[in-house]
């Protein structure tokens, strides 16, 4: 160290907010066997002490790598080549993680103990087979060498620091024993545990409802401002970004793609992907032009499905799970009826219901066909099940399970008309071709098998596989759920060209009310197993009256840095 | 838990009616009884028994009770007096013969399971961290061939071995001083030396299948998302590899006792045999042979509940390491 | 940028790729796998034409050469010249009996030299059970001269050749009776899995209880009951049979796990909505999805039977001679003075070991490469 270093070293010291983490050219290889895959490629930034740091970025993007390279924690076969992680302590001492031994007894000081970490899946993320105090205390014995009491009574003031209800208690209790949201508690109680400098915390909030992430991300800005935390945040979530970030970080394929403060990345971004990632996310913010547009449906409109009072139960007759509870609603003909609401609230039963893969134990399903005669789906017999069945069809959420591995496109999606008996041969071929072409796929592919296609396109290929049989309506579940959302609005725009094309029918079930507000005409809230509010996706989205709706709609996080609002949201407590 | 021991403690009893059943059915199906085999090997030394003679032993032995009442008689005699019969060859009651072979066996498999542990975790685990690395290559082709050696063979070689290296006769669970000596501490260590020969032939062909087992499991935990956890919490590799994927590696294993136990069983016999063992199998054998069938029954009836007994304890077990069943 | 160019050949050739190829591919990449897969095949061919393999009638007794020792064949055969030329021979034992102990003593006679043909004439047997022949792969060229590779047993068989004949049995009762297990196991586990309820409960408790069973005792058993005196195909199949009694389990525990699975998977509610009937649900979309498991079960429970054939033939219970199996074979080295005397006759034992080393690594490979999408 010469003395010109030497003196900005000092200097830097004297400074109010020296960095605690700087990154230069990291880059983390993976080897695969015909090559590597270069899953950080060069990524430099610099994280302030108490101040929080996003890296956004879409799947692939190498953002959960990143941060799994500070802690020298990647997964194997994957090492970080070359690059510095200089971690400077309040004391003035530096140390460079990226070359340390991973194994080594100095990392291991580092980790747990000056910088922590948290994970997606907070059940995974937790033995299922050890208490959760005996986990958060090994933390305590390892790194501040405390005593069995000691560090059982430090345990439990993290647990209350939390806010995980009876914490004495909640010490010699298992993870299963715990929701999801209370998990993801445990796991910050044990990464605070001893009092880290740097949290990272990769993707904390993916898995849980939108009023659960609310509560977590409150509470790790609570304890940030307390402790003086500097958090490391990775999410593919816009709206979590605005709403935490003072900087953010975006990356594309291992590099990153533009830096800077939340506001201008939001406000003034200068790179084309963050441009699209963010066009695409406040797309989803409005409705759809093509929405816009088009002329109201006529009120009077005679409803081409009618539920009445339905009502499915899993589990023993003596304490049943009423899934579907008492649920009424109306499909209007051309309409989109979005049905939004949390794990849990019954609506992806429900919509199974209206095609009865589960056998609902009351209530009526009204189909009014194109003669005019009316069917209840659940009292008809298997033929006009059957028959009904090719009107109403169906959109799956999982774009890897829906569609069978073994069987080619061509397969997939000519199998219902192959099985109804409407074409064969060369005819059916002609057939699987035209509906490829028309949700924009190329019609040579037809020969491929699903692993050869990304998710948006197995999306495309299970909606050609729901319209081959020219339905009248479809029942979409989480559709657009397992997508990136630069992919997401590219499938919403299929499916509306499609309904205005064939004069089709949604039932549009998801957890997302940006993607619900874009496609939908009218919405249902659904909540344990009812539906609580039913109106326009206007009066919905903008003016919720459920008590309930409202709480929904405030947790969510909004993607403009300038419009913070969840620490302000309502709160629902069932009666 | 109390309520899940004793679930599966009821459970035990219509499997145990069953087994009862099926073991008399088993020993019945011969053509013909005891008295038409003791007729043909007096035959063969030229003596002739009449019909009447025939007639009156089948009634002496109630042989000529339809089975069902045969089955009754003979269910009741064990469950309230523990009574197994009259074993037709020995002309002795069949309780006199079998205890003491059955708690040798029961010796033999339980210090056979215990080695078969032993030896199959550590090395497993090593199989696994280790994965793809030389040590890994040697111990999964060992374990192939040791898992393609049958038992019995392995037997006959190791004689072979001893007879031509050493001129030494192996097999047995005594030296000849004390084959008829009543139980004494020497006679204790003489077993204990006689026994590591069976043991470990046996444990060959269990410890090759459980490497196999606790490699697979330790191979799905390492990846596990809580691992990554407790490595970021600053654990060394030692200690989180033993207090993680290790322990939760061992709950598929602790089942394995319920498989691995009949195997172990299944095996003993035919290396009792091979090795003339003073266990249950020769004398099995033998009275399968001459059909002798209270004999054989109380055999086939006791090894089955033996393994029933083991599949209890596994259950058990499982239920005690892991609060994912116990508190179900 | 070869390298591009081969990764874009690749994906195009991956792109259509169907299940069996992407479980080839995968299985392919293990090289242990390709090996017992090969020595597999080369084994099922000679059970297929034993005949064919065999040198001398494995039925034949020769009394003047009971524990006969195993002759190595030269390959090369030099005249007394010096020159020399690829002609295979054997050099012929004498036998001699030691004076004082009278036991056989064999030397080998360096001067005299029994040819070896490929492909030559010697006893006649059937191919395939139907067209007599008399061509062997490896034939004596002196009719009075016969070859004992691997040696004779006591009544002077040939040892070499009753391996041969053999595997017929002990590999085709692995086949037939996983064959047999497969059909109750598929049955029941499809049934139980398929079902669920109470029917999956009750075929569930049946299926634990065969598992916690010792099975040899109840072969045992089950094979005292078979009289001594029925033919000897009847004896074979009823001993499979008896194998596949508790061998179902396992099968049946496999079968309805992936039923189970599979059928809550989305692609098989998607085909129930797509209007296929339940039968085309379960064999055009559910059955594909298993096969590949089914099929690695399958060939790790053969090795398991064919050990518990030759267990029980060893014990004299199973098959019966004049059958041959390498189990009946093993009861020859039952006596620990035969093998002092004889120890090829441990030959049949090594037969069986590799015969299962080969079938487990198959099975193994098989099992790695069984689902090609789940990585």
């Amino acid at each position: 160290m010469n003395v010109t270093d030497l003196a900005s070293h000092l200097e830097q010291r004297a400074a109010p907010s020296q960095p605690i983490l700087e990154v230069r050219d990291l880059v983390t290889h993976f080897p695969v066997r015909n090559g590597v895959v270069k899953a950080v490629d060069g990524v430099s930034f610099t994280l302030h002490r108490g101040k929080t740091l996003c890296i956004v970025g879409e799947s692939g993007s190498g953002k959960s790598v990143t941060a799994r390279s500070i802690l020298q924690i990647v997964d194997a076969p994957g090492r970080i080549v070359s690059g510095s992680i200089m971690l400077n302590r309040l004391d003035g001492s530096s140390v460079d993680l990226a070359g340390l031994n991973p194994r080594g007894r100095e990392i291991r000081a580092v980790r747990g103990r000056e910088i922590a970490m948290i994970f997606q899946e907070p059940m995974s993320s937790l033995s299922p087979v050890h208490t959760v105090g005996d986990q958060i205390m090994e933390v305590l014995r390892l790194h501040l060498k405390m005593s069995r009491k000691d560090a059982r009574a430090r345990c439990v003031e993290l647990l209350t620091q939390v806010e995980i209800p009876k914490p004495d208690a909640a010490v010699d209790r298992y993870t299963f024993e715990f929701s999801g949201g209370m998990r993801q508690r445990v796991m910050i109680a044990m990464s605070l545990a001893c009092n880290p400098s740097l949290l990272i915390a990769d993707e904390p909030t993916t898995a849980l409802d939108v009023t659960t992430q609310a509560e977590i991300l409150d509470l790790i800005k609570r304890l940030q401002q307390q402790h003086g935390m500097a958090v490391m945040f990775i999410t593919h979530d816009m709206g979590v970004v605005a709403e935490i970030a003072d900087e953010v970080l975006v990356m594309h394929y291992g590099k990153i793609k533009e830096s800077g403060p939340v506001d201008t990345i939001f406000h003034a971004p200068k790179d084309d992907y963050t441009r699209m990632l963010i066009g695409s996310v406040l797309k989803l913010e409005q409705k759809a032009e093509i929405r816009l547009r088009r002329p109201p449906i006529p009120e009077d409109a005679l409803p081409v499905l009618q539920v009445r009072n339905l009502q499915m139960h899993f589990g023993s007759l003596k304490a049943p799970l009423k899934a579907v509870d008492d649920v009424s609603l109306d499909l209007k003909p051309g309409e989109t009826l979005g049905i939004v609401g949390e794990s849990g609230s019954g609506k992806t039963t429900m919509g199974r219901c209206l095609l009865r893969v589960y056998e609902p134990q009351g209530g009526v399903i009204d189909y009014r066909r194109t003669d005019g005669s009316v069917v209840d789906l659940l009292k008809a017999d298997a033929q006009t099940l059957k028959a009904c069945r090719r009107e109403i069809r169906m959109i799956f959420q999982d774009p890897v399970g829906s569609l069978n591995p073994r069987m080619t496109v061509a397969q997939i999606v000519g199998e219902p008309l192959l099985v109804n008996g409407i074409a064969k041969g060369k005819e059916l071929d002609d057939r699987v071709a035209d509906l490829l072409s028309q949700v924009g796929l190329e019609p040579s592919w037809r020969e491929r098998y699903p692993h050869a296609f990304s998710g948006g396109q197995r999306q495309r290929i299970g909606i050609a596989r729901a319209i081959s049989l020219n339905p009248r309506i479809i029942v979409a579940d989480e559709a657009t759920s397992a997508l990136d959302v630069s992919v997401r609005s590219h499938v919403l725009d299929l499916m509306m060209n499609l309904q205005d094309r064939l004069g089709l029918s949604y039932v549009f079930i998801s957890h997302d009310i940006g993607v619900i507000r874009y496609m939908c005409d009218r919405v249902a809230v659904m909540y344990r197993g009812t539906v609580v509010e039913t109106g326009t996706a206007e009066q919905v989205c903008d003016a919720p009256r459920h008590a309930y709706t409202q709480a929904l709609l405030s947790a969510i996080p909004r993607p403009d840095p300038r419009a913070r609002s969840i620490h302000n949201r309502h709160r629902y407590t069932a009666a | 838990m109390l309520l899940f021991i004793a679930k599966r403690l009821l459970w035990m009893v219509p499997s145990l009616v069953v087994v009862s059943f099926l073991a008399f059915v088993l020993i019945q199906l011969p053509p013909g009884d005891y008295v038409t085999s003791y007729i043909a090997t007096l035959a063969a030394s030229n003596e002739v028994v009449d019909q009447n003679t025939a007639a009156d032993l089948r009634a002496r032995f109630g042989l000529d009770q339809p089975m069902i009442v045969q089955y009754f008689k003979w269910i009741t005699g064990i469950v309230l007096r523990g009574d197994f019969g009259i074993s037709f060859e020995w002309q002795q009651p069949v309780g006199d013969l079998i205890w003491e072979r059955m708690a040798l066996t029961l010796v033999l498999t339980f210090s056979t399971l215990l080695a078969t542990w032993g030896i199959a975790l550590p090395i497993g685990i090593f199989s696994a961290v280790k994965k793809y690395s030389i040590g890994d290559y040697i111990v999964t082709f060992l374990s192939f061939l040791g898992l393609a050696v049958p038992s019995f063979l392995l037997a006959l070689v190791l004689m072979y071995i001893a007879a031509v290296e050493y001129g030494q006769e192996v097999g047995g669970l005594f030296s000849e001083q004390y084959l008829t000596a009543p139980w004494s501490i020497a006679k204790m260590i003489d077993l204990a030396k006689h026994l590591w020969i069976p043991v470990i032939i046996l444990a060959v062909s269990g410890t090759a299948s459980l490497i196999r087992v606790m490699r697979a499991n330790m191979l799905d935990e390492l990846h596990k998302p809580y691992v990554t956890t407790a490595r970021a919490k600053g654990l060394s590799e030692f200690h989180l590899l033993l207090k993680y994927p290790v322990r939760l590696a061992l709950n598929p294993f602790i089942s394995t006792i319920s498989w691995l136990l009949p195997n172990l069983v299944s095996g003993s016999i035919i290396v009792a045999i091979v090795l003339s063992l003073q266990t249950a199998g020769p004398l099995l054998l033998q009275s399968l042979m001459s059909q002798d069938m209270y004999l054989a029954g109380a055999f086939v009836l006791l090894i089955c509940t033996l393994t029933l007994v083991g599949s209890l304890i596994s259950d058990i077990l499982l239920a005690l390491v892991d609060p994912r069943i116990r508190l179900e | 940028m070869t390298d591009t160019a081969l990764a874009s050949i690749d994906t195009k050739r991956l792109a259509v790729a169907s299940q069996w190829q992407l479980v080839w591919w995968a299985f392919k990449r293990h090289r242990l796998a390709m090996v017992g897969l090969y020595i597999t095949i080369f084994l099922y061919i000679i059970a297929l034409v034993p005949g064919f393999f065999a040198i001398n009638d494995p039925w034949q007794q020769n009394a003047r050469a009971a524990f006969y020792p195993p002759q190595a064949i030269h390959l090369f055969d030099t005249a007394a010249d010096g020159s020399w030329a690829i002609r295979p021979y054997i050099h012929p034992y004498v036998f001699k009996r030691d004076p004082q102990t009278l036991a056989a003593v064999y030397s080998e006679d360096k001067t005299r030299k029994s040819y070896v043909r490929f492909f030559g004439e010697g006893y006649e047997y059937k191919l395939l059970g139907l067209f007599s022949t008399t061509t062997h792969l490896i034939a004596s060229e002196n009719k009075a001269q016969p070859i004992f590779l691997l040696g004779a047993d006591r009544l002077g068989r040939c040892v070499y050749s009753r391996i041969m004949q053999g595997a017929q049995i002990s590999l085709s009762v692995g086949l037939v009776g996983v064959l047999l297990s497969l059909t109750i196991g598929v049955l029941l586990g499809g049934i139980s899995g398929y079902y669920g309820g109470r029917i999956d409960f009750a075929v569930q408790r049946v299926v634990e209880f065969v598992l916690s069973l010792p099975s040899i005792p109840i072969w045992l058993a089950l094979s005292a009951a078979l009289p001594q005196d029925w033919p000897a195909t009847l004896n074979y199949f009823m001993i499979t049979l008896i194998l596949s009694l508790t061998g179902w389990a396992q099968l049946a525990r496999v079968v309805r796990g992936r039923f189970l699975s599979l059928r809550t998977e989305e692609f098989v509610t998607a085909a129930r909505l797509d209007g296929a009937s339940e039968g085309r649900v379960i064999f055009r979309h559910m059955l594909p999805s298993f096969a590949s498991h089914i099929i690695a079960s399958v060939s790790l429970a053969i090795p398991a039977m064919i050990l518990a054939e030759t267990s029980l033939s060893f014990l004299g219970l199973g098959l019966q001679p004049p059958t041959i199996s390498w189990g009946v074979l093993l009861r020859e080295a039952q006596n620990i003075r035969s093998i002092a005397t004889a120890p090829w006759l441990f030959a049949p034992g090594v037969a069986v070991v590799i015969a299962v080393i080969a079938l487990n690594f198959l099975g193994d490979g098989l099992r790695d490469a069984a689902d090609p999408y789940n990585k």
